[in-house]
């Protein structure tokens, strides 16, 4: 039997840019997986190529096998894409409607609104439709078809923190039965909360692969930095479980998932620190850990 | 397949009538043209001892106008704006046949050019007494319609070159001089000399010379060569839009 989603070998150049370098992974029926990366890392490109909306420059994206461009296997899956458009002087029931006419097996129009939350708005023209309704606008046109994959690109950008939990719930209901799911995300939370799988993708590579556990484990969730009074000597480091340092001249930088054993081990030190801050990494922070680019 | 076309069919139909703007400039402005040129002498011979009026050769000349800039108009605009909302990235990813994208949207403009025509007829009828024999009325329609066929390759030219905030400007600037050229607002033997020679070379005219055959005119050329220019035009228009398609989609989905 064929993988739900696969990608052999993918290369993809704009021009001289290369967004995708030799990704090579399989995604199997009824899993749940997340793709993550900062921005710019080659996920919506790696989308495009699994939906057949960019030809890879070199190795393949398949969907169960076949080519995503023929009709056939595009009646198996949906997609939410970033930054596309739908008509605007459709309603909400209308459009839903359509997307619906174009799959064998699709679920019922009120069904497909109320999983969405967009009952009080089935008669509203879209273009009067908020930003997060639009959202759940084209969550309703991905599942409306009851595919059997499901690709969500950057599916919660934008909306608000109820809007949010709403969606995801909405997503691992989708999932539950027995449905694909690819999420790109570039928060590593949502990544957590929703996904049995993690791909990690940076500059167009995937780099990390496991589940969400695993991948965090290597990810560095904090950034402690201070001033050292005196040269900072990095012996001071040594046996602390810091996942990246970065010393220029007096300013000292550490990620780590354990801030608080740093910091008790550094103030036994009697290290020297002034201006002392510790937050959250952001993602592109914490991955400087599992790229090395520290 | 059939209900995926019709269901696209009915979205088109809904998104069109939706713009009153546009329904407006379509049905209205045909008639307030034919207002100024075919309500004066309407009812006056075209030229001495001639069967036709002027009401009803002006009337013909307003249907070819009409119907050519529906297609020109409803595929160049639709278009434009669909990519300019980057609809079409959806779509791509979606199970849609692209044929039958593109057959809702001809049978949408057709039903639509269909309607403005009738609205035409009707009241060029009751302003200008224009009477018209059962069986001229549907053979003018029916040939302005199949005759329109090159515009809709002209549409989704525009519609793949254009964005969608020049798309009316240019098509206005493109179509309205053609139609003057064209001898549908003045007749040929009128217009300044260059265009003249012109003229029976321009896309419109063999079209617009189809509407006056059918109602009686002596045309300068036979019907079966209007309809060879008419062939040759759509090639070319088809071939154009096809060029823009490529040259458009080569960029987003390659």
């Amino acid at each position: 039997m064929p993988h739900a989603i696969e990608l052999v070998g993918a290369s993809k150049k704009y021009g001289n840019f290369e967004a995708l370098k030799n990704v090579s992974f399989a995604i199997e029926k009824g899993s749940l997986v997340a793709m993550l990366g900062p921005n710019g890392a080659g996920k919506t490109t790696s989308i495009n190529l699994m939906l057949g909306l960019r030809r890879p420059t070199a190795g393949k994206a398949l969907i169960f096998g076949d080519d995503p461009r023929s009709i056939a296997t595009r009646r198996r899956f949906g997609a939410m894409l970033q930054e596309s458009g739908v008509p605007q002087l459709l309603k909400v029931t209308e459009l839903v409607e359509l997307f619906r006419s174009y799959y064998p097996n699709p679920l019922p129009t009120d069904q497909v609104v109320k999983l969405v939350g967009l009952e009080e708005k089935a008669g509203t023209l879209v273009k009067d439709l908020s930003g997060g309704q639009t959202q759940r606008l084209y969550f309703a046109l991905a599942i409306c078809g009851d595919p059997e994959i499901l690709f969500l690109d950057e599916p919660t950008v934008g909306m608000d923190v109820e809007g949010r939990r709403v969606f995801l719930r909405a997503i691992r209901d989708f999932a539950s039965g027995g449905k694909t799911v690819l999420l790109t995300t570039h928060y590593l939370e949502e990544a957590d909360e929703l996904a049995e799988r993690v791909l990690v993708i940076d500059k167009g590579n995937l780099i990390a692969d496991g589940s969400p556990q695993e991948i965090k484990s290597r990810v560095a969730g904090s950034k402690i930095s201070f001033t050292s009074g005196a040269p900072f000597d990095a012996a001071a480091l040594s046996g602390l479980p810091v996942s990246a340092a970065d010393v220029s001249d007096h300013r000292v930088t550490l990620m780590t998932n354990d801030p608080q054993a740093v910091l008790r081990e550094l103030f036994r030190r009697n290290v020297d620190m002034l201006n002392l801050e510790v937050r959250g990494a952001d993602l592109e922070e914490a991955f400087l850990s599992l790229t090395g680019r520290g | 397949m059939a209900r995926v076309f019709l269901m696209q069919t009915r979205a088109e139909m809904l998104k069109f009538w939706r713009v009153p703007a546009f329904a407006f400039f379509s049905l209205g402005l045909p008639l307030i043209i034919f207002t100024f040129f075919g309500l004066r002498q309407a009812t006056q011979p075209l030229y001495p001892h001639a069967a036709i009026t002027v009401g009803t050769y002006v009337m013909a000349s307003m249907a070819a106008y009409t119907v050519g800039n529906v297609m020109v108009f409803s595929f160049g605009m639709a278009l434009a704006i669909e990519r300019g909302q980057k609809q079409d990235l959806l779509l791509r990813a979606s199970p849609l046949p692209p044929a039958i994208y593109l057959l809702a949207k001809v049978v949408n403009a057709a039903l639509f050019a269909l309607v403005a025509l009738i609205v035409l007829f009707v009241f060029a009828h009751f302003t200008a007494s224009v009477n018209l024999a059962a069986g001229t009325w549907v053979t003018l329609a029916a040939r302005l319609l199949l005759g329109s066929i090159p515009f809709i390759g002209l549409g989704l030219g525009f519609g793949y070159l254009v964005g969608p905030n020049a798309a009316p400007a240019v098509i206005n600037f493109v179509y309205l001089p053609t139609a003057f050229a064209s001898g549908i607002f003045i007749p040929v033997n009128q217009l300044p000399d260059f265009i003249k020679g012109l003229a029976p070379y321009l896309p419109l005219n063999p079209f617009v010379e189809l509407g006056w055959n059918a109602i009686g005119v002596n045309t300068d050329r036979a019907v079966s060569t209007d309809v060879l220019y008419l062939v040759a035009y759509a090639i070319g228009f088809f071939a154009l839009a096809l060029w823009a398609y490529r040259r458009d989609t080569a960029a987003k989905f390659a």
